[in-house]
């Protein structure tokens, strides 16, 4: 066996807190290295081809690199080893710089350190046993999971590049949060008027399936190969047979029902079409609400609806889905009132949230898009915007800006200029925050074009008095305190992930952080790409997202999706289980502690029972391997064997 | 036999200006059957002037009264003076959270205090120990008009993370403690705003705007008293109202009443028995038409008879009143 180590300086990234020439000589000592040197930057070309020379010069079969973490290199090095002809498992880094260099300062302990890193991997690297992959075929169709504007995006790019497109929506209606919206900034755009084609298309495209008022039961397969289980959830309306007419919603005499589309604004009827440009344009009938359900009578919608489409009985209904890629859609959720006990907790009904004050701008919305204040259905004129509601305040668990606060504001507070000529805004911000193309212009013409006094400084309380709303905070130029008496207050709270963010995170395998917001790959270089292969992401479940980066971030992840589908075959990695059926002895531990179902029973012709991994789901975990009570399951390229290899080279120097 | 007991720290306002509170919280845990027994040769509780010069010095203060509880074998000690409770739970937090503060204080005392005392305000334990059904069951009297805002002032419930107790910013224990001696309450904004402390002494006109917006709020909200459960908040609003009156032009002449004086009224105590002639604003008007409860629950059944047979008549009278209007 002979081994050639290459020890990678980084510029001074490692070569700064490590004697890499003092490593190399030291390795140059263990038996089975015929070859160890230094190399500035090895990932470099002429570094590589270093690698390449030394493995032709010194008829090396085993290579080890010590330089940065495998994350970044170890595809590299496969390849430029592969090149030289050796198969690709033949290399193994030591990770010197993330483990080593960086993190420590004093040199000494660092090269000490070093050695013992390089060791377990020259260790390791001569157990080493070559691996092939195998491949396996592609389902072309794509899983677009939300409706909003960045999964609707995502669908049509990926529908018009001629891929057949399943897309999921939770509510009874695609479109989302921009659906509701009234104008869009800043360019104050009607925002059913841009989306609302954009709806259409999707409705009319015959490469997209649309299951809309359903959701995700269960995830299972692997990249090129999913099959995902779809709730379609009884809406108790046959919509095959519903044209969308209405006159079910007219007649219900249900009037108190929850209008989740309005966020609340005013109640709306048990039955229900959540808005007039609504995809599908069906009804749906709350059964909270429904007294057909509630109290066992009533039947009006039944009797009206001149397609007999109503059902009474209608149970959710599972669908199986076969995809190849998902893109992930889900979108944000938005604090409640109740989180802000000094703003009354939702006690007050003239203090609002913004996206209720954007349902009370829309014509389409409860007021027919007169701005009337919940409380005495009157017109305000003094109306107080509150930015960062909850947002940039860690004593609510929101360290984060909501992104697109400020902007929105800017424009509800010139579209309330517009309906009420002789009203007076008010804004309260801690910072205006307005980095992009178009917008810093547009918050000032908020405040020179339209008369809209921004105060610097926080909200301290809201409180009642007489038919105001007494706003009272500290402008914080003016070093004082400040009331406002306003007729209407509208909070711009804090966007949060979606609700059941996390749950839908753990049925994909994808990370999220502590805010439920999903995890990209990487923060810069792989934006709309997440940790598991076949997964990606569009929209505001990555993070707080306006419009224009929600579509952009749509149409990357379909773009992502059709270079993954450019391939017929993809390739699988062999680093996963193997079962050694002579070892085993079928207890199926194994089994049931595998995270991806990847290992199920198999009846040898011998008759004796024994696990069998699926190797195409097989995610390489290792869980079964520490499972297994007489060591039967091993993961290829981590065998017990190599591991204590590495022990034994730290422990036994 | 008493079902409760509590080591009961009255401090320094109790035994003087606030004598009213303390007399009236002892005869409304005798009628709820608790036992309050004063820790010996108990001492100042550090207040205000001392954590504004030392931490360790306020947190011994308090420790050295905490530490002579702790050997009563009671756990709990119960105090009505928010103050006095802020420093009790300061001192308590930080020992029993920082090893080191507690070696700090503990060296500055004679007995180490070792934090076994549970610290709560006289309101938390009538309102979380005793309970509200407790409370209901022992009134003898009603109490037709009063109208009461109550007034938690500004450390009954905070910091939240120090007071664990009711909600910081809208309180309500005081409210469902006073609604369930069937005495009626007005909800308003201004329950948790400062009352201006102690700054009655040094900033005198800041604290008559404050103590003003105080007064005015309980009043819009169309309260005729309003409950306290702090000395220096009942000094504020009650000793001070004229000089409100004076400074903001204003006629308050709203009684200031503390929270167990009205639980001791409908316990049937008279008023003399509760100190009441200590306030500044007299409450006499509002409090002579208390009647037992059995005549009053008579008086009201009879009325809503009289109202169910001439239906007519009252929808008459309702008419004539909103026409007025």
């Amino acid at each position: 066996m002979r081994v050639g180590v290459f020890i990678c300086h980084c510029g001074n990234n490692i070569a700064g807190t490590v004697d890499v020439a003092r490593v190399a000589a030291e390795m140059r000592k263990l038996p089975g290295v015929v070859y160890a040197t230094n190399y500035m930057y090895t990932c470099s070309e002429p570094g590589q081809e270093e690698i390449k020379q030394a493995i032709k010069k010194e008829n090396l079969d085993r290579i080890v690199v010590a330089a940065c973490s495998p994350r970044m290199h170890e595809n590299t090095f496969r390849k430029t080893i592969e090149k030289a002809g050796l198969n690709r498992y033949f290399l193994e880094m030591a990770n010197i710089r993330e483990h080593i260099s960086w993190i420590g300062e004093d040199k000494e302990l660092n090269t000490a350190k070093a050695i013992d890193a390089v060791k377990m991997a020259v260790a390791k690297v001569m157990k080493n046993k070559p691996l092939y992959s195998s491949s396996f075929k592609v389902n072309k169709r794509v899983m677009v999971i939300g409706g909003g504007v960045a999964g609707m995006q995502a669908a049509l790019d990926c529908a018009d590049g001629g891929l057949d497109v399943v897309l999921v929506e939770k509510s009874p209606s695609i479109g989302g949060m921009m659906a509701r919206l009234d104008k869009t900034f800043p360019t104050i755009d009607c925002s059913i008027c841009i989306l609302g084609p954009k709806m259409v298309d999707v409705a009319q495209h015959e490469k997209i399936k649309l299951h809309a008022y359903s959701e995700i039961d269960e995830i299972k397969g692997y990249v090129g190969n999913y099959q995902v289980k779809v709730r379609k959830k009884a809406t108790y309306v046959d919509w095959t047979k519903c044209t969308g007419c209405g006159a079910c919603m007219e007649k219900c005499p249900t009037r108190n029902a929850y209008d989740n589309f309005n966020f609340g604004v005013a109640p709306t009827r048990a039955i229900n079409i959540p808005f007039p440009q609504a995809i599908p344009k069906k009804a749906k009938i709350d059964p909270a609400f429904c007294r057909q359900f509630t109290k066992g009578k009533c039947g009006v919608c039944a009797k009206i609806c001149p397609t007999g489409a109503i059902n009474y009985e209608m149970q959710d209904e599972i669908v199986t889905e076969d995809v190849g890629a998902i893109i992930v859609a889900t979108g944000y959720g938005l604090f409640d009132l109740d989180k802000f006990p000094e703003y009354g907790a939702g006690r007050y009904p003239d203090v609002i949230t913004g996206i209720q004050y954007e349902r009370i701008l829309n014509a389409s919305g409860p007021t027919s898009g007169h701005i009337l204040r919940p409380s005495d259905q009157t017109e305000p004129k003094t109306i107080v915007f509150v930015s960062c509601a909850g947002s940039r305040d860690k004593s609510l668990g929101v360290p984060y800006c909501s992104n697109f606060c400020c902007m929105y504001i800017a424009k509800q507070a010139i579209l309330t200029k517009d309906h009420v000529p002789d009203s007076q805004s008010y804004v309260f911000y801690m910072d205006i925050r307005s980095p992009g193309k178009g917008y810093d212009e547009f918050t000032r013409r908020a405040q020179e074009d339209y008369g809209v006094k921004y105060i610097r400084g926080r909200v301290s309380r809201i409180y009642p008095k007489g038919k105001k709303m007494v706003v009272r905070g500290a402008d914080t130029l003016l070093g004082t305190q400040v009331e406002v008496e306003a007729d209407l207050v509208v909070l711009a709270t804090a966007v949060v992930s979606a609700p059941g963010a996390a749950g839908m995170a753990e049925k994909l395998h994808i990370s999220y952080d502590t805010f439920g917001f999903y995890v990209e790959s990487h923060p810069k270089l792989r934006p709309v790409e997440t940790n598991t292969s076949g997964v990606f992401l569009a929209g505001a479940c990555q993070g707080p997202k306006d419009i224009p980066a929600s579509v952009g971030q749509g149409s990357a992840a379909a773009s992502k999706v059709q270079a993954l589908f450019s391939k017929d075959m993809l390739e699988s990695d062999p680093a996963i289980a193997q079962v050694n059926t002579n070892a085993c002895v079928g207890c199926l531990k194994c089994v049931r502690t595998c995270p991806f179902q990847a290992i199920k029973e198999e009846e040898l012709r011998n008759g004796k029972k024994v696990a069998k991994v699926i190797e195409t789901v097989c995610a390489g975990c290792g869980v079964c391997t520490s499972t297994c009570p007489c060591g039967a399951i091993q993961l290829q390229h981590f065998t017990d064997n190599q591991l204590l290899a590495e022990v034994n080279a730290i422990c036994q120097g | 036999m008493a079902e409760k007991e509590y080591a009961y720290f009255s401090g320094c306002s109790l035994e003087g200006t606030a004598k009213e509170y303390d007399t009236s919280f002892r005869l409304v845990m005798k009628t709820l059957g608790v036992t309050l027994t004063e820790p010996e040769d108990w001492s100042c509780c550090g207040s205000t002037p001392a954590h504004t010069v030392d931490h360790v010095f306020a947190a011994a203060l308090a420790a050295r009264n905490l530490a002579i509880v702790e050997k009563m074998n009671i756990g709990t000690l119960t105090t009505p003076c928010p103050s006095c409770l802020m420093a009790f739970k300061k001192a308590h937090l930080g020992m029993t959270e920082d090893e080191a503060f507690k070696d700090q204080v503990n060296e500055l005392l004679d007995e180490p205090y070792e934090g076994g005392v549970i610290s709560k305000s006289s309101l938390q334990i009538i309102y979380e120990d005793v309970g509200l059904e407790k409370i209901a069951e022992k009134v003898t009297h009603a109490l037709p008009d009063l109208k009461v805002a109550a007034y938690y002032g500004c450390i009954m419930n905070r910091p939240p993370d120090v007071a664990q107790f009711d909600d910081p910013e809208n309180p309500v224990a005081m409210d469902r403690v006073i609604s369930a001696l069937g005495v009626e309450v007005r909800d308003y904004a201004f329950k948790t705003e400062c009352c201006g402390a102690a700054f009655g002494v040094p900033k005198r006109a800041m604290v008559n705007e404050l103590t003003y917006k105080v007064l005015s709020m309980a009043v819009d909200a169309g309260a005729n008293c309003i409950a306290v459960a702090c000395p220096l908040c009942q000094q504020n609003l009650d000793l001070r109202q004229e000089q409100v009156n004076r400074a903001m032009g204003a006629s308050f002449n709203i009684p200031v009443l503390y929270f167990t004086q009205i639980m001791g009224l409908a316990y049937g105590y008279s008023p003399k028995e509760l100190d009441m002639d200590k306030l500044v604003v007299s409450a006499g008007p509002l409090i002579k038409t208390r009647i037992p409860i059995a005549e009053y629950r008579a008086m009201k059944e009879a009325e809503a008879a009289a109202a169910k047979k001439t239906p007519k008549a009252r929808e008459a009278k309702e008419a004539a009143k909103t026409e007025e209007s």
